[in-house]
């Protein structure tokens, strides 16, 4: 388990200083993938260092395990490190030894013999799936396959917590989902708490359990990821969400709309926002078979998240007031997020 | 083999004037002589200098400022120095220490204070182009100071330190050729002494084909190990 106890870190450069962030309190749970998103600066690269605690906090304590990180000795603070792998964005792996001396080294550090050095090498690179690389240097590799290698290495101590620092950001699609789930499989198979940062939504979308947004050195909003996603509150977690899930109409759709209707007080607009069990059941058809209103669906986006279904959808409905209001009604009972758009056509 | 003596001796006879194949061979050797121990000796100084720069300057792995104030001005102080003022300035001390203030061990004293703190710098330099990310790397796995630089500056760095030393080689080379001011022998000293002071231009003319072969050849073999180190 990771905590923070209201931590507060501040920089101090010629005389100026910078909040990077401010009473954090957070509690990761053993075995969660947790992940913080936020826009470049707003800490969450100071937030996870500070859980191995490459940067100290100004005030508060981190615990892990529940050890006071701020109480511990030099010594017994790399005896903590050893147990937590890190991964970065641009991989830091040694360009001058082989991707099995750099797999070897934490093991190196820790003077394991190297029979076993040899097993538990060979063993992560078949984890990671590039036995045959165990010879090549790092130049000689794909950022993908780089990235995997900096994974082997992450876990060749065995560790309870695995931190990744923007681990994707670097990668090309592709490349991000077979790293994800490479984490995913690594949080499963080894039950290791991950803390991940990114700026990337899809990345949280795909892997995460939990979610912190982070803005100017806060955390703004942190849950669930279904919970956060399905009702974001704060402006920045609502514009994360907008870029895995669309929830603006089309401008071509409003101008289709318009040509045909002509006036837009004859149009009544709905967005309606389907999470969880309303996502999967039938909601639409029933709504069609049983009420007195004609739908027109405009534009729709479906996205799961954590094995759930998040979805939003944009429907017309035409009918007269008292049917329409009805619908609405039956749409709410079935735990649909009705929300009637006034201003659309400004879209 | 009597066929090379032949030719030495038709050298030596119609063309090279007064010094013989030989005593440029022996200059040579001198000149060998000198340059590679204070290589040693101003590596084994210079070394431990640049890492003590390197861990205690500000932000660095063992931050000490009082180290660092104390290491870095006496560096550059000498730095500071021509080699030939160094050169006279020492020469007690090397009396001091070797017993002896001409000659080619005599020179070694002086050569080595002006190569150690040349030498620190450039591995300095060197160890600070290692990626902030690696030496990330390393703490996140709870390496200690002293792992971290073996384990990960060193090997980091250590293409770039080979081109350092190729270039510490040639400052020294350089430096021996002035130390044939005070007698230590070697090519600079035969440049001089035989060539210069006794008008004879054509012995001034091999010494220099003599140190730009020499000097050539370091940077080669500098370039080529360096290429290799980088696994290219």
């Amino acid at each position: 388990m990771i905590k923070f106890e209201n931590v507060s870190k501040q920089y101090e450069r010629n005389g100026i200083t910078t909040q990077a962030l401010q009473n954090i309190n957070l509690t990761i749970q053993k075995g969660d993938i947790y992940g913080i998103i936020g826009y470049s600066g707003a800490g969450k690269s100071t937030l996870v260092r500070l859980i191995n605690f490459l940067e100290k906090p100004t005030q508060g304590d981190v615990i892990i395990q529940n050890q006071s990180l701020n109480q511990l000795s030099n010594p017994q603070l790399r005896q903590v490190r050893r147990k937590i792998g890190m991964i970065f964005q641009h991989f830091n792996l040694l360009e001058s030894k082989t991707v099995y001396e750099n797999i070897a080294i934490p093991l190196v550090l820790i003077k394991k013999d190297k029979q076993a050095i040899k097993q538990k090498v060979y063993e992560l690179l078949e984890f990671v799936g590039l036995s045959d690389k165990a010879h090549s240097y790092p130049k000689e590799l794909s950022g993908g396959q780089k990235q995997r290698i900096g994974i082997a290495r992450a876990l060749a101590n065995d560790p309870d917590i695995l931190l990744c620092d923007e681990a994707t950001s670097a990668l090309d699609p592709q490349t991000t989902q077979s790293i994800l789930e490479l984490i995913k499989k690594i949080n499963d198979q080894y039950k290791i708490t991950v803390v991940l940062i990114t700026h990337e939504m899809h990345v949280i979308e795909q892997v995460c359990h939990k979610v912190a947004v982070m803005e100017k050195g806060k955390i703004i909003e942190h849950g669930n990821v279904l919970d956060v996603f399905g009702h974001p509150k704060h402006k920045t977690t609502q514009n994360f969400v907008s870029s895995v899930i669309n929830d603006q109409i089309p401008a071509g759709v409003v101008e289709n709309l318009l040509e045909i209707e002509g006036d837009k007080n004859n149009i009544k607009l709905f967005k309606l926002e389907f999470l969880g069990r309303s996502a999967s059941e039938p909601v639409m058809n029933s709504l069609i078979l049983q009420q007195k209103v004609i739908v027109n669906i405009l534009f729709a986006h479906m996205s799961e998240i954590e094995k759930t279904v998040l979805g939003s959808m944009f429907v017309q409905l035409k009918g007269s007031d008292s049917n329409i209001e009805q619908s609405v009604q039956f749409l709410r009972e079935h735990g649909v997020n009705v929300t009637e758009i006034q201003h659309w056509e400004n879209n | 083999m009597e066929v090379v003596n032949d030719f030495i001796n038709y050298l030596n006879t119609n063309f090279l004037s007064r010094v013989t194949i030989e005593q440029y061979a022996q200059a040579s050797l001198d000149t060998l002589y000198m340059v590679a121990f204070s290589l040693i000796l101003g590596a084994l100084i210079g070394i431990p200098l640049a890492i003590c720069l390197v861990t205690t300057r500000p932000s660095g792995l063992l931050e000490n400022k009082r180290v660092y104030q104390i290491i870095n001005p006496i560096i550059n102080f000498v730095r500071s120095l021509p080699f030939i003022i160094l050169l006279f300035s020492l020469h007690s001390f090397t009396y001091f220490i070797v017993r002896t203030s001409i000659g080619t061990t005599a020179a070694i004293v002086p050569l080595t204070f002006y190569v150690a703190p040349y030498i620190a710098r450039l591995v300095e330099n060197s160890l600070l182009e290692v990626k902030s990310g690696i030496i990330e790397a390393a703490e996140s796995m709870g390496a200690t100071p002293i792992q971290i630089i073996w384990h990960f500056m060193l090997p980091e760095a250590f293409s770039s330190l080979i081109l350092t030393f190729t270039t510490a080689t040639i400052g020294l080379i350089g430096a021996t050729a002035m130390a044939g001011a005070i007698g230590a022998g070697g090519i600079g000293d035969v440049a001089y002494s035989q060539g210069y002071q006794r008008f004879d231009d054509t012995v001034i003319y091999i010494c220099v084909a003599i140190l730009v072969i020499a000097i050539q050849t370091v940077q080669s073999i500098g370039n080529y190990l360096a290429r290799k180190a980088r696994h290219e």
